[in-house]
């Protein structure tokens, strides 16, 4: 099913007497088209999980309109939109069995929609299967590992087949190799069953991985949407660039002058038609190439070897960062030590962005 | 590790002592005086051993009316008390305006003073020279008659008697009740609402369950206070509760160690193993039920 988001505005009333309201929520525009994967992308307080809860129903918004498919849902109570959630905590009932806790939802339901004992088992196991958690259908939610817990809430999610499926940082409480392993999960389940998926994080590795589409989210505000590589090859503004990539971009103070971009007295690219300014510059990390007389010249510090590649740390004085890191092949035998290197810049992996809004030029 | 566990008694000891001293001594000392017949404290003589005093006990009207009493009081206030207060807590838990005023409100009996209480429900229920009391002008004012709450039937002084201690007993439970209600993970709440829960399914099935340990540690701590009434009693109807017809077994107990027909400590030594007997009965069964039904 498709959503559409118009206009979305969330804002809560600010402590104190003469507070301002805070928007956590600003002017949300946004269709997310039928059966995909989407990851709402952002730091912590930017209103993600907020936009959440506003497509779930827990929360009403101050402006704007939500819709699925063509019917309006603004104002429909969460227990009448047909939504699964995932919380970060996963809220499973403690008092209720695995068994009991995939069914709950089933329970709910009244009338003609309600299915048989025997079907809610089978619907009941049927999202055990899809998850993988059939072994431990008796045990309560505290005698499951964090892993466990969070597939059971995925399964709970499932089982009455919502139209949509949100997920609130659905992995941010599993250790890093869980976290690997549970995000294929994720993409594997939702591939087998088409439902359109909306997911938080405020990871952007597991934002970029398993999604059709990111969302990258700032104070309130939508930056930038798009299929993941086009958002990391093309960022709109110096926040997303900055937000996206292990290791993040390099940025340095620079100018545009003649057309020319310009670090210090270095030339690293060219930019047509953008007037003479002051810049920010950003490289990404993998857009540097050791050349012998490449135009960029630092001072190393550190090599780090990573085995297939290697990373340079070193530090220029019109860097932004405290220190500058470029991703180079091992194969290009880099010896470890200090002393200056020479860089030349990919194109490609080169944006300028305007010194005072940070958009990109 | 025998020098581990000896420094542990080590540290229960002065707890141990005074428990000792203070509980278990005493109550070891009940049991036997309640198979010494007319046991005397100042003489410390008694002239034989068996169960007559449990045989006279059981058989002593005023024990019997006494029973009765304490198991009416028991079975009406505690379920009243736990399901008014269970009722009015969940009422202001879900109120955000006022809340801290009613609150205060329901607490207000747990800290006035007995006799003030005292005052008040005097107030309302005594017949004296000048008024009927309060309950009678709104009796009155219906157009029924005037009923004598302290000294007229028995069913009227109950009725005092157990709307004196549901009141009595309710702030502390409202107190637990809302507390417990309060710290219910609000994620909950959301997880089933999203899953489409109604409101009352929502209530038994999730706010119910999460709060089972309070409630139920509010019915074994209402069941034993309730058995062990007496100083209610003394407060409504003053300290000849047989002549009142409204003594508990904790009251008969009294009456036999220091009463008006006072000086039987072997009585009141068997009446009162026999309340320690129905206690722990009651509360086991409670315990067995609890497994059940309540989720740690």
């Amino acid at each position: 099913m498709k959503i559409v988001l118009k206009n979305l505005t969330k804002k809560f009333p600010g402590r104190g007497r003469k507070a301002k309201d805070v928007i956590a929520v600003n002017n949300f525009d946004f269709e997310i088209p039928d059966g995909k994967l989407i990851g709402l992308l952002g730091p912590s307080g930017c209103g993600k999980s907020t936009a959440l809860n506003l497509i779930c129903g827990l929360l009403k918004p101050t402006e704007g309109k939500i819709f699925f498919d063509e019917t309006d849902v603004t104002d429909l109570p969460p227990e009448n939109r047909g939504v699964g959630m995932v919380f970060q905590n996963y809220a499973l009932y403690p008092h209720l069995t695995v068994r009991q806790n995939i069914r709950f939802p089933l329970e709910n339901l009244k009338g003609a929609e309600r299915p048989s004992k025997e079907e809610m088992e089978k619907k009941v196991l049927f999202a055990a299967k899809l998850v993988q958690i059939e072994e431990y259908m008796d045990r309560k939610p505290k005698e499951l590992s964090g892993g466990q817990q969070q597939r059971v809430a995925i399964a709970r999610a499932l089982v009455k087949m919502p139209r949509v499926l949100l997920m609130d940082e659905p992995l941010s409480n599993l250790d890093a190799r869980l976290r690997l392993q549970t995000r294929e999960e994720i993409r594997r389940i939702q591939k087998e069953t088409g439902i359109t998926t909306i997911f938080v994080t405020h990871d952007q590795d597991e934002a970029m991985s398993i999604s059709d589409m990111i969302v990258v989210m700032e104070a309130g505000v939508v930056q930038q949407i798009g299929r993941p590589q086009d958002v990391y090859d093309e960022p709109v503004n110096l926040f997303v660039a900055k937000f996206l990539g292990t290791p993040p971009i390099n940025l340095f103070r620079g100018e545009v002058r003649n057309q020319e971009i310009r670090i210090g007295d270095s030339v690293v690219g060219r930019a047509q038609g953008v007037a003479d300014q002051e810049v920010t510059v950003g490289i990404r990390p993998e857009g540097f190439l050791l050349q012998e007389d490449g135009p960029l010249a630092v001072n190393m510090t550190a090599l780090e070897v990573m085995g297939r590649d290697v990373s340079i740390v070193s530090t220029h004085k019109e860097s932004l960062n405290p220190v500058i890191r470029s991703i180079i092949s091992a194969e290009n035998n880099v010896r470890a030590g200090a002393g200056p290197v020479r860089f030349a810049v990919k194109p490609n992996k080169l944006f300028i962005f305007r010194k005072d809004t940070g958009e990109r030029l | 590790m025998e020098n581990k566990s000896l420094k542990g008694w080590l540290y229960l000891l002065p707890a141990l002592i005074l428990l000792g001293i203070f509980m278990v001594y005493p109550l070891i000392d009940v049991f036997v005086y309640s198979f010494e017949e007319g046991y005397n404290f100042a003489s410390q003589t008694y002239y034989g051993t068996g169960t007559y005093n449990y045989s006279y006990v059981l058989h002593d009207p005023y024990f019997l009316q006494a029973l009765k009493n304490t198991f009416l009081i028991v079975i009406i206030t505690v379920p009243l008390s736990t399901g008014i207060a269970l009722l009015i807590s969940v009422a202001l838990s879900s109120i955000t305006k006022l809340r801290d005023f009613f609150q205060t409100v329901y607490f207000l009996p747990y800290v006035t003073n007995t006799l003030a209480i005292g005052m008040v429900f005097m107030i309302l229920f005594k017949k004296t020279a000048y008024t009927d009391g309060m309950v009678n002008l709104l009796i009155n004012a219906f157009g029924g008659s005037s009923v004598d709450f302290i000294e007229g039937p028995y069913w009227a002084k109950m009725f005092v008697m157990c709307f004196y201690t549901i009141w009595v007993v309710m702030p502390f439970k409202i107190l637990i009740l809302t507390s417990a209600l309060a710290s219910v993970n609000q994620n909950y709440y959301n997880a089933a609402r999203v899953d489409g829960t109604g409101k009352f399914r929502i209530f038994t099935r999730i706010t119910l369950p999460m709060i089972s340990p309070s409630l139920f540690y509010l019915v074994i701590t209402g069941f034993i206070g309730a058995f062990k009434a007496y100083s209610d009693e003394v407060a409504l109807f003053g300290t000849n509760l047989n002549a009142a017809g409204m003594n508990t077994i904790v009251g008969y107990v009294y009456d036999m160690l220091y009463g008006d027909s006072g000086g039987f400590p072997s009585f009141a030594s068997a009446a009162a193993i026999i309340l320690f007997a129905i206690v722990l009965t009651i509360t086991c069964i409670n315990m067995l039920i609890r497994k059940k039904f309540v989720f740690v």
